[in-house]
C-alpha cells in the first residue's frame, strides 16, 4: 500500500521543483539552445549551398577556360596559316616580280645588242664603202695613169653617147 | 512476493524494446534470470520466516519515500540523514528533524509515523477513537530532497550547455554539449516534430525537452547508490504523476476547437452514439484522463520494478548468507552478475522510458493541436 500512496508533501515539492525546472530551463536555456541549433543548421545549409555554388562556377570556369584556350589555339592557328598564306604570297610575288624585272633586264639588254649590232654593222657597212671607193680611186688612178688609155675611154664614152 | 512477481512478469513485457536493442543473446540470459529468481524466491519465503530477514520489507524500504535518508546500518547503529518534518495541523505549524521518531520507533509532538494500515509510513496523529489521522504533510522526505537536488543538477547542466551554445556560435559541439546535442536532436526531429507537426511543434520543444531531461537524468541519478544518489525518484507515483499532471494540463490548455469536437462530439460516428446516451462523449472523456495515468503509472512501474530486481539480486546474498556464510558468498557471485547485467539494462530503460513518455506526451499534446482536416 506504501508504495502506491504518495505523499502530499512530496507532490508539493515535486510540482515546485518541476515547475522551476521547466520555468528556469524555458527561459534561460532551451530558447538559447534551440536558437543556436537552428542558426547552426541554417549555417551549414548556406556553407553547403555556396560550395556547391563555388564547385558550378568552378566547372564553369574551367569549361570558359578550356574553351577560351581553344579559341586561342584556333586563332593562332589561324594567324600561323595566314602569315604562312602571306609569306607565300610575298614569295611568289617577289619571285614574279624579279623574273619581270630579269625578263625587263634581258629584254633591254637584246635590244640594246641589237642597236649595237645594227651600228657596229652599219658602221662595217660604211667602212666597206669608203674603202670600196678608196680602192676604186686607186683603181682608176692606176688604170687612167696613161693619155692613151685617158683618150680610149673618153672614145668609147663618146661612142656610147653617139649611139644613144 | 505476489506483487513481486507480477512486476517481475508485466516487466518482461515492457522488456520487449530493450530486449529487441540487446539481442536474442540478452533475451535469454534474461529469461534465464527470471526463472532463477522464481525459483529462488519460492525457496527465499521459507528461508525467511526462518532466518527472520524479510528481503521484501527491505526491498519496499528502499523503493518507498522515508522522513530520513538512510545511508547504511553498522551494527546495530543505523546511519541516516534526518529530514525537516513540517506538518500543518489544527492550525498550528510544526517543525522538526525526522531524527525525533528515532526511525519511526517513538512519537514526537503526538505525532508518529504509522507503522501499518492504509497510511503506513506515513506521519499520523491518534484522534479520540484511536484512529490515524493525518495533518498537512509538507515534509522534505527523501524524495523530494532528491527531487530538489536532482532538479539543480539539471538546471546546473542545461544553463552550463546553454551558455556553451553561446559562447560556441556556429561551431561544432564540444564537451558535454555534445552528449547532449544528439538528445536534443532526436527529441526534436523524431518526437517532436513528427507527432506535433511542423506548425506547431516549435511551441512544445521547452516542455518536451525539460520532460526528457528531467525523467532521463532522474532515472539515471536514482541508479547511483550513493548519497545524495539513489532515491527512486522516477519510481514514485507523486512524482510521475504531478509529471503526467503538466502534460494532461497543457494537453488541456491548449486543445483547440477541433480537439474538443472530437471528444464531445466525435466526427465519424453514427449519432445514436451520441443522443440520447453520450456513451461516445463518455468514452471520449474517460480517455482524456487515462492518458495522463497511464504515463504516470507506466513510468511508475518501469523504474520501481527495475529497481525491486536489482535489491532482490542483492538481498538474495543476506537471505543466503543468514542460512549460511558459505551459501551467502556463494550466491553472491550469481548475485552480482545479474544485478549489473539489470543495471546495464537499466541504463536502458532509464532513456527508454524517458523517450517513452515524451513520445506520449507529444503525441497528446499533436492530438491537442491538430488542425481539422
Amino acid at each position: 500500500m506504501e508504495l502506491v500512496n504518495p505523499g502530499f508533501g512530496l507532490i508539493f515539492w515535486m510540482t515546485l521543483a518541476f515547475g522551476a525546472v521547466f520555468f528556469i530551463l524555458k527561459k534561460f536555456a532551451w530558447p538559447t539552445i534551440i536558437q543556436a541549433l537552428k542558426d547552426r543548421e541554417k549555417h551549414i545549409e548556406e556553407a553547403l549551398l555556396a560550395a556547391d555554388r563555388a564547385h558550378e562556377e568552378m566547372k564553369k570556369l574551367q569549361i570558359d577556360n578550356e574553351a577560351l584556350l581553344k579559341k586561342a589555339k584556333e586563332e593562332r592557328d589561324q594567324l600561323m596559316m595566314e602569315a604562312r598564306k602571306l609569306r607565300d604570297k610575298m614569295l611568289d610575288e617577289a619571285r614574279l616580280k624579279a623574273n619581270d624585272e630579269a625578263d625587263r633586264i634581258v629584254e633591254n639588254a637584246k635590244v640594246r645588242i641589237e642597236n649595237e649590232r645594227k651600228a657596229a654593222i652599219t658602221d662595217i657597212k660604211n667602212q666597206i664603202a669608203e674603202i670600196s671607193i678608196d680602192i676604186a680611186e686607186m683603181v682608176l688612178r692606176e688604170k687612167m695613169k696613161s693619155s692613151d688609155a685617158q683618150k680610149a675611154y673618153i672614145e668609147k664614152l663618146i661612142d656610147d653617147k653617139q649611139l644613144n | 512476493m505476489a506483487i513481486h512477481k507480477g512486476i517481475i512478469r508485466s516487466r518482461s513485457i515492457s522488456y520487449i524494446a530493450t530486449i529487441l536493442l540487446i539481442g536474442f543473446f540478452a533475451w535469454s540470459l534474461n529469461a534465464h534470470a527470471d526463472e532463477d529468481l522464481h525459483t529462488i524466491s519460492e525457496h527465499t519465503e521459507h528461508e525467511m520466516e526462518k532466518a527472520n530477514l524479510n528481503a521484501g520489507e527491505i526491498i519496499i524500504g528502499h523503493i518507498v519515500d522515508a522522513y530520513e535518508w538512510h545511508i547504511a546500518d553498522y551494527g546495530h547503529t543505523h546511519i541516516t540523514v534526518p529530514l525537516p518534518v513540517i506538518l500543518y495541523d489544527e492550525g498550528e505549524w510544526h517543525f522538526f528533524l525526522s531524527s525525533k521518531f528515532h526511525h519511526g520507533k517513538s512519537a514526537y509532538k503526538g505525532f508518529e509515523i504509522a507503522q501499518e494500515g492504509m497510511l503506513k509510513g506515513k506521519i499520523v496523529k491518534r484522534d479520540a477513537e484511536g484512529n490515524f489521522v493525518q495533518p498537512i504533510d509538507l515534509s522534505l522526505t527523501k524524495n523530494s530532497l532528491a527531487v530538489i537536488i536532482y532538479s539543480t543538477i539539471v538546471v546546473l547542466i542545461f544553463l552550463g550547455v546553454a551558455k556553451a551554445y553561446r559562447r560556441r556560435e556556429r561551431k561544432a559541439p564540444k564537451g558535454f554539449q555534445s552528449i547532449i546535442e544528439p538528445l536534443i536532436l532526436f527529441i526534436r526531429d523524431e518526437v517532436a516534430l513528427p507527432t506535433i507537426g511542423k506548425k506547431h511543434y516549435e511551441r512544445f520543444l521547452p516542455y518536451l525537452f525539460t520532460v526528457f531531461f528531467f525523467i532521463f537524468f532522474n532515472n539515471l541519478l536514482g541508479l547511483i547508490p550513493i548519497f545524495p544518489f539513489g532515491a527512486n525518484v522516477t519510481g514514485n507515483l507523486a512524482v510521475t504523476g504531478v509529471l503526467a499532471l503538466f502534460t494532461f494540463f497543457i494537453t488541456t490548455f491548449t486543445g483547440n476547437k477541433n480537439y474538443y469536437a472530437h471528444i464531445f462530439n466525435t466526427p465519424g460516428v453514427p449519432w445514436w452514439l451520441k443522443i440520447p446516451l453520450p456513451l461516445m462523449p463518455v468514452i471520449e472523456l474517460v480517455g482524456v484522463f487515462t492518458k495522463p495515468f497511464v504515463l504516470m503509472v507506466r513510468l511508475f512501474a518501469n523504474i520501481t520494478a527495475g529497481h525491486i530486481i536489482i535489491l532482490g539480486f542483492i538481498s538474495l546474498i543476506f537471505v543466503f548468507g543468514q542460512t549460511s556464510i558459505y551459501a551467502g558468498y556463494g550466491i553472491s557471485i550469481l548475485s552480482i552478475l545479474l544485478s549489473i547485467f539489470i543495471n546495464f539494462l537499466e541504463l536502458l530503460v532509464a532513456f527508454i522510458q524517458a523517450y517513452v513518455f515524451t513520445l506520449l506526451s507529444a503525441i497528446y499534446l499533436g492530438m491537442a493541436v491538430e488542425e481539422h482536416h
